[in-house]
């Protein structure tokens, strides 16, 4: 029998900070789908929020973090596409002019995978056993879907959990308005575009929002918050690991309201 | 035309609260996504197409300084002359001369995005000589007296009461009980006007979507044929291009024609394709006597060899702003200058200086759906983000923001440390939330709160309660 592949954890920064339990969700679906999960201490965030603003000596400082903790593990994986697109496809990139350290990103970008993604096409899981009562809507946050091609495993994968009704919104891939700094930057431009999507996914006339990245979730939910709606945000791990009684929808308290 | 990119805030707080533009936007923003999927789903070398167009330009501008003498040899060649301008204002000075030569009243005009770079119309008029646009969009815009909010479609975030209005209000010779029915009756309306004016005309300006080396042709395309009729019917045809219109061989241009009307308005090809080839010979029973090209640099060459020669690619179909939720939701004219959208949060700040155009690249949220849509395969995002790079580097970057990014940073870099932060941050945000589970309103937060509520955390961090768990484990 072939050993369980090592599997690294990157959490992400906003999953610790805000949501550990998707952290949680995370470990019981690769656990489930025959990894060994380990969570390096020696990580913080990908360094998106310097890379985004023009700070690339910040960026490349917590890039070799990264490279050093995550190094000797088969798979590095995230629950997140926007974290794992900057590992996989920007951090390799910060170190044009280091060859040895480009050679390290290189192999560490190879192995890192959006979460759901890793466990359809490297775990071949089909069914992840779970049930959910209720409609859901699924946004495809914009870096899992153009820069790793996540679209379809999530669906796939909710498809299979009982009593779970898919309804998909108009425009799902378009972005809701979050865009890291953005959201803080350019508050305006960000309130209206979230304004349109939650107006989509109202009209899908789901109970619960669904999506992959902590930082569009947020943005979501606290827009339907504020619009009163009692639409449920959670992210897709926490459904996919039958995670959703333990813990109230994102920016809700703990009666569900 | 006038600034007002470091106005961007004050654009956009204008543009959310105009009504009119909203409503324009909103009837607009599906049709063009729609159309180009229909077209690329049709042809299904599509994405093929697209690396050999990426390619072609590539080429081109690694051999830009060959290319461009062998082109312009073959103008030479079929008669036409080739004046070189460093500067806008070189070329505002060649327009003139040439118009000032032939004694010209009126000059008739072919939609072109270089000639509103340029500012050729303000310069015309300013030494007496009446331009008069003959796009639809951009004549009733010459009406109206504002510049164009869209590179293809430049009337864009006007609806058609407006139309009707400023026709009404301008053709005062016409019926004033005359029907608005229906989108025809204002084109039918504008052709009655500026047929006199195609006759009129003593010189014709187009711009030129390609140059070709191997011919010393350009090439126009357009869906009403008002460009032929700009560049065929008076004597002289002046033709605008920047530098980075040019393609080595006819073969090439058509390769990227198949890009350009599918990515840009989901036609297979736009109504009329426009070769023109020197001027009239002896035995052409028409065309125009004088055939000039007017090719500019401003500040293109300076993008080449670095970061920003990517940028130069772009045949300007519009398909970045045509999928871009920002430039749905704030309008073109918001940008502040002749570029709107993800194309010109790159390029603006190339032409007239990022001290001035530094909100372009930042008001994106990398979403990135203009780099997948480009038919030229143009790294938007990243471009953008090289931008937001220069900025921080010459401390153009606001700095409250610099000093946020400087104490997160400085914690990121510490995993202890900023274990034992969050670990607080996290615990305080989470008992204060606990009883809502949401925050209104904190102090520093008013960029999320003003328009949404903020989440609270769940109180514990992912690290300590992963501590906690494995020390109950061992």
């Amino acid at each position: 029998m072939t050993p369980p592949p090592r599997v690294a954890l990157f959490v992400t920064c906003l999953v610790d900070l805000h949501r550990p339990s998707v952290g949680f969700a995370a470990i019981r679906l690769l656990e489930a789908a025959g990894c060994q999960v380990d969570v390096p201490r020696a990580q913080t965030c990908c360094g998106q929020p310097a890379y985004n603003s023009g700070d690339r000596a910040t960026a490349r400082d917590l890039a070799r973090g990264i490279i050093d903790a995550f190094a000797g593990y088969d798979y590095i994986v995230v629950p997140s596409g926007s974290c794992g697109g900057m590992l996989r496809d920007h951090v390799p990139g910060l170190f044009e002019d280091d060859p040895e350290l480009r050679r390290r990103a290189d192999v560490m970008a190879a192995k890192t995978y959006e979460l759901v993604s890793f466990l359809t096409d490297m775990r071949g899981m089909t069914d992840p056993q779970a049930a959910y009562a209720g409609t859901v809507t699924y946004h495809d946050s914009c870096a899992g879907l153009r820069e790793l091609g996540v679209r379809d495993q999530p669906r796939a994968l909710l498809g299979k959990v009982a009593g779970l009704t898919l309804t998909e919104m108009a425009e799902p891939e378009v972005c809701c308005g979050f865009g890291g700094t953005f959201c803080v930057k350019y508050p305006d431009i960000s309130t209206r575009m979230v304004a349109d999507k939650t107006r989509d996914i109202a009209a899908t006339g789901a109970d619960t929002l669904l999506a992959g990245d902590m930082g569009c979730l947020l943005n979501m939910a606290g827009r339907l918050a504020r619009e009163g709606s009692n639409i449920q945000v959670r992210h897709v791990a926490e459904v996919l690991a039958g995670m959703t009684q333990e813990l109230p929808a994102i920016g809700r308290a703990r009666d569900g309201r | 035309m006038q600034i007002t990119s470091p106005a961007f805030k004050s654009n956009v707080a204008e543009a959310l609260a105009d009504p009119h533009l909203q409503k324009a936007l909103h009837f607009t923003r599906p049709r063009f996504p729609e159309r180009r999927a229909a077209a690329v789903a049709a042809l299904p070398e599509f994405e093929t197409l697209r690396d050999i167009g990426r390619d072609i330009k590539n080429h081109t501008l690694a051999n830009l300084d060959f290319y461009l003498e062998i082109w312009a040899d073959n103008v030479e060649k079929s008669g036409g002359q080739v004046h070189w301008c460093a500067t806008a204002d070189d070329a505002r000075a060649a327009v003139l001369a040439i118009c000032q030569r032939v004694g010209a009243k009126t000059v008739t005009k072919g939609k072109s995005m270089i000639s509103e770079e340029l500012g050729i119309n303000e310069h015309l008029e300013k030494h007496g000589i009446e331009p008069v646009e003959t796009d639809l969009g951009e004549y009733i815009l010459q009406i109206r007296g504002e510049g164009p909010s869209h590179i293809i479609a430049p009337a864009f975030h006007l609806n058609r009461e407006d139309w009707e209005e400023s026709f009404r209000k301008t053709h005062t010779d016409l019926p004033a009980d005359r029907v608005f029915g229906e989108r025809r009756d204002i084109m039918v309306e504008a052709r009655t006007i500026l047929r006199e004016k195609f006759i009129a005309a003593d010189v014709g300006i187009t711009g030129a979507n390609f140059l070709i080396a191997e011919t010393g042709s350009s090439v126009i395309v357009t869906n009403e044929g008002n460009g032929d009729l700009t560049q065929t019917l008076p004597k002289v045809h002046i033709a605008l291009a920047s530098i980075e219109k040019l393609v080595p061989t006819l073969e090439d241009a058509t390769s990227l024609l198949r890009l350009l009307a599918r990515s840009a308005t989901g036609q297979d090809f736009s109504v009329y394709t426009t070769f023109s080839t020197g001027a009239r010979r002896p035995d052409d029973l028409d065309g125009p006597e004088e055939y000039h090209v007017v090719v500019i640099d401003n500040g293109r060459s300076a993008m080449i060899g670095t970061e920003f020669q990517d940028m130069l690619r772009c045949i300007r179909c519009a398909a970045c702003m045509n999928h871009c939720p920002v430039y749905f939701t704030v309008g073109g004219h918001s940008y502040g200058w002749v570029y709107p959208g993800p194309m010109g949060s790159v390029l603006t700040p190339s032409l007239i200086g990022v001290e001035k155009a530094g909100h372009l690249p930042n008001a994106s949220t990398f979403c990135g759906k203009c780099e997948s849509v480009c038919p030229v395969k143009i790294p938007l995002p990243k471009l953008m983000r090289h931008w937001r790079e220069r900025e921080f580097e010459r401390h153009l970057t606001p700095g409250a923001m610099r000093n946020n990014l400087a104490i997160w940073g400085w914690f990121a870099r510490r995993p202890q440390l900023y274990r034992a932060a969050t670990r607080v941050a996290a615990w305080g945000l989470g008992l204060l939330g606990r009883k809502r589970g949401r925050f209104s309103w904190l102090p520093f937060a008013g960029g999320w709160t003003d328009g949404r509520d903020l989440p609270a955390p769940e109180g514990d961090t992912f690290f300590a309660r992963y501590a906690r768990q494995q020390r109950h484990k061992s």
